[in-house]
């Protein structure tokens, strides 16, 4: 047992709506842990509780064995500099160009000089499989998949021990959806991260993990290694993975 | 009951509005001082501020000048005292016009556009990622624009005082029959250091105002394109309130009324 991330007693709450309500949860390191649930049930709220763009209103997060949970400023950014994220949307920014895109932890976050941070830049685009050309264009000028792929070199550039996925092949073709998860699983192998991802793709899921968690109900109902998930014997799980209308989970149809 | 619960609802919201604003300023100015500063993007934040607000600015502030020698003119013939054109130009101008006139124009194009890209940013995600990347977003976003916009608005003022001035000087001498040479010279002899510069100073604090409202409204924008929309239009609006409030102010400090 070696925990990289760990998340004890996670709460946060909007108003009168409890999202997490005590999420226990521990990611290996080397590991690959995927947090599977329906739409609106907190799992972009508990990856920006990890990042501390939000903050939980009670419990823990240790990375390394170290509380982060309250820390902030040039602390928070130290901490950062572990990680890597892939959004959902790609999140590029769009003034910047895309070897700017991703060379921009490398640059502003640890002031390395521009002509390096280019030439690491590409060769991070040439890993996702995106030609030298593309370094050249603004964002707006990709395709769907191709932002992805750029928001994934972007992920990857400065060798994070820790990288998070968000949603990764949503609203792309099964094709591209497959391409990408190749390259989580590759990239993520080759800088020898730890990986968090979430997502309600079930293809997905089981491709880019070593284990499943399941959140319902502000809590982690089921985790296990991702061979089992079709053996869980939770009702819950069952429901999700088979994509049923009918069981334990009722879809709010109100937020 | 229904009336009473509406005012507090609206008042405590009014409140947590100041109380939000007054953390984020706060945050602003810690980031201000602390380094880096990133000297190239406030380059490329005077560029886009001060630089592209030059046509508006030059052209608002020369019909300013020429309405305002126009009407002092006219108001001045009442009681034979339409000599004093130059003199309430110079002094309209540099103390008050210049730098609200430079204020709103910049408040509408810059407070703007400055809320609509950070609020796209914000609801695309891109703020979340600047965090990921080990950057704080208020240093990246914020204080670039705010030291730009201290820097072009005095600049802009500067500019807007000329040509109002020229403006006036061109309606005087082409239909009012003003010499050009004596219009210039009482313009001179009448104005004071100390109009321009205040008038410079109020510009500066303008221009804190036009890029606060901008930043903090896009930062706080909710929700897609209709919140993009909605922060946009708030942050014209209170800056253009704040810049009318705030030359009150400063108006009666800096000339102790």
């Amino acid at each position: 047992m070696n925990p990289k991330i760990q998340l004890i007693g996670v709460k946060k709450h909007f108003g009168a709506k409890k999202v997490l309500d005590g999420v226990d949860l521990t990611i290996e390191k080397n590991s690959s842990l995927v947090v599977i649930g329906g739409s609106g049930t907190g799992k972009s709220v508990m990856i920006k509780c990890v990042l501390g763009i939000l903050r939980p209103d009670e419990g823990t997060i240790l990375v390394d064995g170290e509380d982060v949970t309250h820390l902030s400023g040039a602390a928070r950014d130290k901490v950062m500099t572990k990680f890597g994220m892939l959004f959902q949307g790609g999140a590029l920014f769009d003034s910047l160009l895309v070897w700017e895109n991703v060379a921009f932890g490398l640059i502003q976050g640890r002031g390395m000089k521009r002509a390096e941070a280019r030439d690491i830049a590409i060769s991070k685009l040439a890993k996702v499989g995106l030609p030298e050309d593309v370094a050249y264009l603004s964002p707006s000028e990709l395709s769907g998949g191709m932002q992805k792929r750029v928001g994934l070199a972007r992920a990857i550039a400065a060798n994070p021990e820790i990288i998070f996925f968000d949603e990764p092949t949503t609203g792309l073709d099964p094709i591209m959806a497959d391409v990408i998860n190749e390259l989580i699983v590759s990239t993520v192998r080759d800088v020898g991260a730890t990986a968090l991802s979430i997502t309600h793709d079930m293809v997905s899921a089981r491709k880019i993990s070593d284990r499943i968690a399941m959140l319902y109900g502000g809590k982690i109902i089921w985790q296990g290694p991702t061979g089992e998930i079709d053996r869980s014997g939770n009702p819950y799980v069952d429901q999700f993975i088979h994509g049923r209308a009918d069981g334990p989970i009722r879809m709010a149809v109100k937020a | 009951m229904n009336i009473f619960a509406g005012i507090g609802a609206g008042v405590l919201g009014l409140l947590a509005d100041i109380g939000r604003l007054a953390m984020f300023t706060g945050r602003a100015l810690v980031a201000l001082v602390s380094p880096p500063l990133y000297g190239r993007l406030i380059m490329g934040q005077i560029l886009r501020i001060g630089y592209f607000s030059l046509p508006v600015v030059g052209l608002t502030a020369f019909f300013t000048g020429g309405v305002l020698a126009l009407q002092i003119y006219l108001g001045g013939n009442r009681f034979g005292a339409e000599a004093i054109v130059p003199q309430v130009v110079v002094l309209g101008i540099t103390r008050e016009l210049g730098p609200v006139i430079a204020g709103l124009m910049v408040s509408g194009r810059v407070a703007a556009a400055i809320a609509a890209e950070i609020g796209t940013m914000k609801v695309t995600e891109q703020i979340d990622a600047l965090t990921t990347l080990a950057t704080n977003p208020i240093k990246y976003l914020v204080v670039p624009r705010l030291v730009a916009a201290v820097i072009s608005m005095p600049i802009l003022a500067g500019i807007a005082d000329s040509i109002g001035v020229f403006g006036g000087y061109v309606v005087a001498t082409a239909s009012l029959h003003f010499t050009g040479s004596i219009y210039l010279k009482n313009t001179m002899d009448f104005a004071t250091q100390g109009d321009i510069v205040s008038g410079l100073v109020k510009a500066a604090v303008f221009g804190f105002i036009i890029a606060l409202m901008g930043c903090y409204h896009g930062f706080h924008s909710k929700g897609g394109a209709q919140g993009v929309g909605a922060a946009t239009t708030a942050a014209v609006v209170s800056s253009s309130i704040l810049i009318l409030a705030a030359d009150y102010l400063l108006t009666s400090v800096l000339f102790g009324r």
